[in-house]
């Protein structure tokens, strides 16, 4: 669906994507990963046709973005970290506004416009002025506008940032809802919400691509194990007797929970629960509540950055 | 065309429902009448066609203001905002999104100017009005309008902000007033072209007394499209900085 090929992007000397190369499907929820500064914004701009490219090649759906500009806007939908909105335009009559300017017709606009104040949860404000909505409701207008037009391709840069912790929630839904009418690449530096909402990820470092793949092939890649959160009725040295024992576990954090129960944060090689609630049993612990393990992304994340930090950077050494 | 249409609707919606609009407006039209009662209409009886010159003469450089101010914040006020985005990330040709903001001032200015038509009528009203002189001075003012408005938009293309674009597209507009001034200390071939290049003195006198004349009518012509044109190369660049 989209194929990208070689991409570098300088500004001025700057270079601030260096030979990004990736292949992304139909309907794949994508998170770009990386720290400020990596590159994700300017990697959506470029993909959004707002900046050309140095050098590669953008492709969507067969279509080359230096040669078909405008046939690539109408295939995409960008929503920027600031929504860009006009404050005296109401809700709808702005959304109207984006459709026709994607080139939607009239009656293609009245009938779309309901299903994207559902999809975006604007039923309550869809009369209201833009200027005097929420910085919550403003992101999800923000996500309309993008996505009014049925873009097969929508990016969302940083679409979680400034909101509450309910907004965040409701985003979260209406990303993964997203991702089931068109391909949805989400930036992010937040590790927890590209876990959460993407199928997959691809991490960003100072303009280079140093990592892609889903949650589980990163972490079988890197070496990152898995977590899982054990409740035990017992002691501390006895859970960590019992867990040493088991092969795949690599380290043990124990920690009393009060009442004669102990919290074990234990840190594994590969998804060895199993294993470890046997372990447990079988010492003669009881065993009160297991939380299902996640894998260890930010320890891969703050490696794969890490390593690029440490090495001479030579992203910067321009060579236009 | 669709596309031109539906991005003018947005600035034309932007001066219906801001303060902005309505100020430019109803200020250029009040320094307008106030001009034209303190200078046209004098004691002294004078031909109609005399008191209509000077309306027109006044009105010149009303319409050259309220062009600036107009477009001041065409393109400078989206990229302050962020909502440049919307325009840049559109199916749309940079020479449609100029041509939209480039219709919607235009669209502004032909009501200001329309709001005029009062003053000739009250001319009419004591004297003897040649429809000619009339048609030929709105015609004028238009032309001229239409390239203030279009090294306003060019200067909103390349300012940070409104008010840069404003004082460039001012200081580009009193250049091009200048340039008869400039031609008499020149030497050809550069005095010819000094001469032919000002705005007021060669091209505007002939419609302000109700003669069209055709190099008049493409030199504001040629003006409009040479500064819409750059405002096109300047959306342009902006893709590959």
């Amino acid at each position: 669906m989209l194929e990208v090929q070689g991409l570098t992007r300088y500004y001025g000397r700057f270079r601030a994507l260096d030979d990004v190369s990736f292949r992304i499907d139909t309907h794949q929820v994508v998170g770009l990963l990386g720290l400020n500064g990596a590159g994700k914004s300017t990697t959506l701009r470029v993909l959004a046709g707002l900046l050309m490219p140095s050098a590669g090649t953008v492709r969507i759906e067969g279509t080359d973005a230096t040669f078909a500009p405008n046939e690539l806007r109408r295939r995409i939908g960008f929503l920027p970290e600031h929504p860009p909105l006009y404050d005296e335009m109401r809700v709808t009559e702005f959304l109207a506004w984006c459709g026709r300017m994607k080139g939607m017709t009239r009656a293609e606009v009245a009938r779309r416009l309901p299903e994207v104040l559902e999809v975006c949860a604007l039923g309550s404000v869809r009369d209201d002025v833009i200027g005097v909505l929420s910085h919550g409701y403003r992101k999800r207008v923000g996500i309309a506008q993008a996505i009014v037009h049925r873009p097969a391709l929508v990016l969302l840069d940083e679409p979680v940032s400034g909101l509450d912790p309910h907004q965040i929630v409701g985003m979260r839904q209406t990303v993964r809802s997203l991702g089931r009418e068109a391909t949805v690449i989400v930036s992010s530096h937040i590790l927890s919400e590209v876990e959460q909402t993407c199928d997959r990820i691809l991490v960003l470092d100072e303009g280079r691509l140093v990592a892609d793949g889903t949650e589980e092939e990163l972490a079988s890649r890197f070496g990152a194990g898995r977590r899982v959160q054990v409740e035990v009725r017992g002691d501390e040295t006895a859970v960590r007797r019992a867990l040493a024992g088991v092969e795949a576990v690599r380290d043990v954090e124990t920690a009393p929970a009060g009442d004669g129960l102990v919290q074990a944060d234990v840190s594994m090689e590969t998804d060895a629960r199993e294993a470890v609630v046997a372990a447990l049993v079988g010492a003669g612990l009881g065993v009160r509540r297991v939380e299902e393990g996640t894998h260890e992304l930010e320890r891969i994340f703050l490696r794969l950055t890490a390593e690029e930090a440490a090495e001479p950077s030579q992203a910067k050494e321009a060579h236009p | 065309m669709t596309g031109v249409l539906v991005a003018a609707r947005r600035d034309v919606s932007a001066y219906l429902n801001s303060m902005w609009g309505y100020v430019i407006v109803a200020a250029v039209l009040l320094l307008d009448g106030i001009l034209f009662n303190a200078f046209a209409l004098t004691d002294t009886p004078r031909y109609s066609a005399d008191v209509l010159r000077d309306f027109f003469y006044f009105s010149f450089g009303t319409t050259a203001i309220a062009s600036i101010l107009l477009t001041m914040r065409s393109f400078a006020e989206e990229r302050q905002t962020g909502t440049m985005v919307l325009l840049d990330a559109a199916p749309l040709s940079d020479v449609q999104i100029v041509l939209g903001k480039f219709l919607a001032a235009m669209a502004v200015l032909a009501v200001l100017t329309l709001g005029t038509a009062y003053m000739p009528a009250l001319v009419g009203v004591n004297g003897k009005v040649s429809f000619g002189q009339v048609f030929a001075g709105y015609l004028g003012l238009l032309l001229v309008g239409a390239a203030c408005t279009a090294v306003g938009i060019f200067a909103s293309s390349v300012a940070r902000n409104q008010v840069f674009a404003a004082v460039l597209g001012a200081a580009i507009v009193v250049f091009l007033l200048t340039t008869w001034m400039l031609s008499r200390v020149s030497d050809p071939p550069l005095k010819e072209i000094l001469a032919y290049m000002s705005l007021f003195d060669k091209h505007f006198r002939g419609f302000m007394n109700g003669r069209i004349e055709v190099q008049s009518v493409v030199y504001y012509g040629t003006l409009s499209y040479v500064f819409l044109m750059l405002s096109t190369r300047v959306l342009a660049l902006r893709r590959w900085r």
